[in-house]
């Protein structure tokens, strides 16, 4: 009995905060993710900060929309199956149910001079929600005291920023870069051993 | 086949071949909708854009409610919304079923923490686009005279509310909304 209420009080946690964050992102993937890092991991202190980037480095180069994506490992990883849904059914609603209803009055909508300044207002909040999460992120980069991490993390901005490289290809590269690492380490740790018998 | 099975597997297919997020779901859409099925007009394909990017949500869910909608009503919300969303259910769980039974091991690590600074650095570029987006709502074609006050203040008034007190997110973004809404009404700006 017990545990079916933790379970039902995890499943109803998850729904809530995944519809609350949804319905007040706006801007893309990363946008909602950081948002997610905040509330799970600060917040709830359900996941760990790796994990959360391992997820949305998981959830960046799936196939489909990120915040569904990142819902679905983060649901499964809460509650199995059953969390997936209801991370899956809490992001998706609100979109669902302000869009349709946007969509039999749009023209109104789009010319609502009032509406237009509150989402552009709301820009500056979400940037700087943007940038808490970053500045906790990045200390932690720093604090990992590997210049390979610190240098992974400055070249990919700029290349994202300056030259335009897409996501997807700065992923590729940054798990090609941890493979020749793999490579590398299991290369010096045999080494190590052979000097060891010799 | 019928409106509803079309939306359905165009959805689908924007589901399944749209790596790397939002805005590279758009041409797979509006190839879908515009072009393959003749569901949509052009102009009518740039308001679905203008609103889906002016709303909250995931791009591509917004696009499919707009779209179902105005085509096919609430089965049709249900629908392309689903065929969104599949393939990410799918494909995700056996991903994460993955990640989760193998992660601790040395190597696996190893080539996660090379990830995790290039993630750092992706959600880093998000939000600068956002603040510039935020801070020169007309472009940058002016230079920093273009920029827009009230948003810089509210953009370093709520950075600071959320170092030093944690203030919760949805809190930060909606007090943003009133307050700067508020501000520009009453400086009578707009």
């Amino acid at each position: 009995m017990k545990r079916t209420e933790k379970r039902a009080a995890v499943l109803w946690q998850l729904f809530k905060a995944t519809f609350l964050l949804s319905a007040f992102t706006f801007g893309g993937g990363f946008v909602i993710v950081s948002l997610m890092k905040k509330k799970f991991v600060e917040e709830l202190g359900w996941l760990e900060e790796d994990e959360m980037l391992d997820v949305t480095a998981i959830a960046q180069s799936s196939p489909g929309p990120i915040p569904i994506n990142a819902s679905v490992i983060l649901g499964y990883r809460m509650a199995g199956i059953p969390g997936t849904l209801a991370a899956i059914l809490g992001t998706s609603l609100p979109p669902m149910i302000i869009l349709s209803v946007i969509s039999l009055f749009y023209a109104q909508f789009r010319s609502n001079p009032v509406i237009a300044l509150a989402l552009q207002v709301m820009r500056a909040g979400v940037a700087a929600v943007i940038f808490d999460v970053v500045i906790n992120l990045a200390k932690n980069v720093v604090k990992t005291r590997r210049p390979l991490y610190v240098a992974l993390m400055a070249g990919a901005f700029t290349a994202n920023v300056v030259l335009g490289v897409s996501a997807s290809v700065l992923i590729l590269v940054c798990l090609a870069v941890g493979l020749a690492d793999v490579a590398l380490q299991v290369r010096s740790s045999e080494k190590a051993r052979q000097e060891v018998r010799a | 086949m019928s409106t509803l099975l079309q939306l359905f597997f165009s959805f689908l297919q924007v589901g399944l071949f749209s790596v790397g997020g939002g805005y590279a779901a758009i041409p797979l859409i509006q190839n879908q909708v515009v072009e393959v099925h003749g569901l949509m007009t052009l102009a009518e394909f740039t308001d679905l854009i203008t609103i889906a990017e002016m709303t909250p949500g995931p791009i591509s869910i917004n696009s499919a409610t707009f779209v179902g909608m105005r085509l096919a009503g609430i089965p049709g919300v249900l629908l392309c919304t689903l065929g969104c969303i599949i393939p990410s259910f799918f494909i995700c769980l056996t991903l994460a079923h993955f990640y989760y039974k193998y992660r601790s091991f040395q190597g696996v690590q190893t080539v996660l923490s090379a990830l995790r600074p290039a993630v750092v650095a992706l959600i880093a570029s998000a939000g600068l686009s956002i603040l510039m987006l935020g801070l020169f709502p007309n472009g940058f074609s002016m230079g920093l005279s273009g920029i827009h006050m009230v948003e810089g203040v509210i953009f370093l008034g709520a950075l600071f509310l959320l170092r030093r007190y944690k203030l919760n997110a949805i809190t930060v973004i909606f007090g943003s909304g009133v307050v700067g809404t508020a501000a520009y009404l009453l400086l009578g700006l707009l």
